[in-house]
């Protein structure tokens, strides 16, 4: 996993409640392999018209955002399916993270296992950050896992929440599977002790 | 709120016995009882290949494809796209590389892995049931603690069979009295998801209860369940009973004999504990329950039948305000229109939802005399291969062919399309899935989420339709 420190970046507003996992990655891209490139399907309907022309009204579709690696949404940001591939979609489309009010838990856990932070903050914070993105596209926020803190254009601090474990690994780079490896022998006292059937 | 050792809910219970250990951040280390695994699995196992590792404990995990299969035959060579292909076979060349447990197409019981699981005694009472998917949570009707999960973590299941999760709050969903006639386990979690909000649920564990959910019978709980992640919830669950045991007792992977005996002792102190403390508490009366049906693109958005379009002028703040002229946009729909006066041009009748034998006995009955209407395309696709002999044994095909639906093979079809049983751009759908978000059945699809018995109903009047009208009508 891609470790994550800190980042400055240009933040891409998309002041929408409930965005979906169809609506980040539509099931009809599911079936490609990882090596593919998932950015190429993110938002793939929402940012489309029924002809296949870019909408206007669909704020990634911006040139001022063409470099964004920080995303801010509306609450509960990734619900639905769990599918990891609208992780992948956001990875393979440039962003490093995404800040929003709530998130669906199965996204939330998908995101920190591939480096994409999901970063909670309080819903007037995160309306603030919309306004200001809004007003001027191609501003940057600057967001740092080690202090916990996001920066808005004006200089304001907001902190997060983040759990210990989850910002070691995302610090280092490192995968929860190989520690999860390490401890095999409480795994399998426990597989003795229950003798599960 | 804390639990002490003589009040815990069902729940705690199952928690407590899957700990194998706590970090110093509080997350748990999770012992998975059964894996279930389906085609969408490819991504998982290539994880563990890259790493170098096997699957670590095979007879725990049980597959079957259930997203790419084709419903029109059995044959995977009929799946056109090389890639969807792809996924069904990796599964088998995966499974038969591991030595899991594998219902192929050619196997009757193959079908939709939340069909299945429950159907073949795969899922028990008290078990911890993880699945790469987010309706897992239907194996939760049985008293176990279900949940989807992401491919990271099928991976980190397949290598260690555990999985690392923090300790979900407590939702319980209490609903009392009694169901009327045309009202089903559908128009119950429709309702729930209503009241809660597609994120009401988020970071919670619901548990149904209460005299309506003790008179569900097994395949309508499992319905109830199965949409829990639609009001944000990672599991649902419900108290295994006498229902539960009577429904399992036989199945093919259930305990037999004297371990089915000393199974069922130890399942009947699954139930929370009377005074057990819930972290939340949400109530709904049956009786006050209608037949309910979705306008908009998300399952919150739902209203009984005899309700119109809602204004977006009225929506809570500016933001479900935006949500809700978008969406009406999507759904062709105007504000203030009567939810009887939409016209359907698909009928999909299946999903993990509702494509059970009682789900398709509901929806005969309203078919059975009747015609589809014109312009309207109809399908019927079966949870499994065994609910298919088990409806053409009763004659349910004969009625739906009859009149002029579409009687198909199992498959998740076209739910979410993922097979390319998709809906039309601009078409309408009434659909017995679980999803009505923006693209969900194909690109520029319109969904309408309902029971079987509305969904046949939809499908003989060509709209959406009230199907206590059609109870009473002489056929």
């Amino acid at each position: 996993m891609e470790a994550f420190t800190q980042l400055d970046a240009v933040a891409a507003p998309l002041a929408r409640i409930n965005i979906d996992t169809d609506q980040i990655v539509p099931a009809l891209y599911l079936q490609k392999p990882r090596s593919a490139n998932f950015g190429d399907f993110l938002f793939r309907d929402v940012r489309h018209d029924v002809q296949g022309a870019l909408r206007a009204d669909f704020p990634l579709n911006d040139p001022a955002y063409a470099d964004a690696r920080i995303l801010v949404a509306g609450r509960n940001f990734g619900c639905g399916s769990s599918r990891e591939h609208a992780v992948w979609a956001l990875a393979d489309g440039g962003f490093r993270a995404v800040i929003a009010p709530s998130f669906g838990d199965i996204f939330f856990s998908n995101a920190l296992k591939n480096g994409l932070l999901p970063v909670r903050l309080g819903e007037d914070l995160v309306d603030g950050l919309l306004a200001t993105l809004q007003r001027t596209p191609g501003a940057r926020l600057r967001i740092d896992l080690a202090a916990q803190s996001v920066t808005a254009p004006d200089g304001s601090r907001a902190s997060f929440e983040v759990e210990p474990f989850a910002r070691h690994c995302l610090l280092e780079g490192l995968d929860e599977l190989d520690y999860t490896l390490s401890q095999s022998a409480r795994i399998e006292a426990f597989e003795r002790a229950h003798a599960l059937a | 709120m804390t639990s002490t050792a003589s009040s815990l809910t069902l729940f705690d219970k199952i928690w407590a016995r899957h700990v194998v250990m706590q970090r110093d951040d509080g997350q748990s280390l999770l012992y998975v009882d059964r894996h279930l695994v389906q085609d969408g699995s490819a991504p998982a196992f290539e994880m563990l290949r890259r790493k170098g590792l096997k699957v670590r404990t095979p007879e725990r995990a049980f597959a079957t494809p259930d997203h790419y299969v084709p419903t029109d035959s059995r044959t995977l060579g009929r799946i056109a796209d090389p890639e969807k292909r792809a996924m069904a076979q990796a599964l088998q060349d995966d499974c038969a590389t591991a030595g899991i447990r594998f219902f192929g197409l050619d196997d009757e019981r193959q079908g939709i892995v939340h069909v299945v699981g429950p159907e073949q005694g795969l899922s028990l009472p008290g078990m911890l049931i993880v699945c790469g998917d987010s309706h897992t949570s239907t194996h939760g009707a049985l008293g176990a603690l279900a949940f989807g999960i992401g491919a990271s973590e099928v991976a980190h299941v397949l290598a260690t069979q555990t999985l690392w999760q923090r300790k979900p709050r407590t939702l319980r969903v209490h609903v009392d009295g009694r169901l009327g006639a045309g009202v089903t386990a559908k128009d119950i979690i429709l309702a729930v998801i209503g009241r809660l909000g597609t994120a009401g649920a988020t970071g919670h564990v619901i548990e149904y209860a209460g005299k309506a959910i003790r008179a569900l019978s097994m395949e309508a709980r499992m319905t109830v369940c199965n949409m829990s992640i639609e009001a944000g919830a990672r599991a649902g669950m419900i108290a295994p009973d006498d229902t539960t045991f009577s429904w399992l007792a036989g199945r093919p992977h259930a305990p037999r004999g004297a371990d089915w005996d000393a199974a069922v002792a130890r399942w009947r102190l699954l139930p929370g504990d009377a005074n057990a403390p819930f972290d939340r508490e949400l109530s709904l009366h049956a009786n006050e329950i209608a037949p309910m049906v979705t306008w908009g693109t998300s399952p919150e958005d739902v209203l009984p039948i005899s309700g119109r379009v809602p204004d977006p002028a009225n929506a809570a703040d500016g933001e479900k305000r935006d949500a809700m002229r978008r969406a009406l946009a999507y759904m062709g729909l105007e504000a203030g229109q009567p939810l009887t006066d939409i016209a359907v041009q698909r009928v999909f009748i299946g999903s993990c939802t509702n494509g059970r034998i009682e789900d398709l006995r509901s929806a005969a009955a309203v078919a059975r005399g009747r015609r589809v209407a014109a312009g309207v395309e109809a399908w019927v696709v079966p949870g499994s291969g065994l609910v298919k002999r088990q409806a053409e044994a009763e004659g349910l095909d004969a009625v739906f062919l009859a009149a002029g639906f579409q009687w198909r093979y199992a498959g998740c079809s076209m739910c979410l399309g993922t097979n390319g049983d998709q809906v039309a751009p601009g078409e309408r759908c009434a659909s017995t899935s679980n999803r009505n978000f923006v693209g969900r059945q194909g690109p520029g699809a319109r969904t309408h989420l309902m029971s079987p018995a509305m969904a046949a109903a939809a499908a003989v009047t060509g709209r959406l339709a009230d199907v206590r009208g059609l109870m009473q009508m002489e056929r």
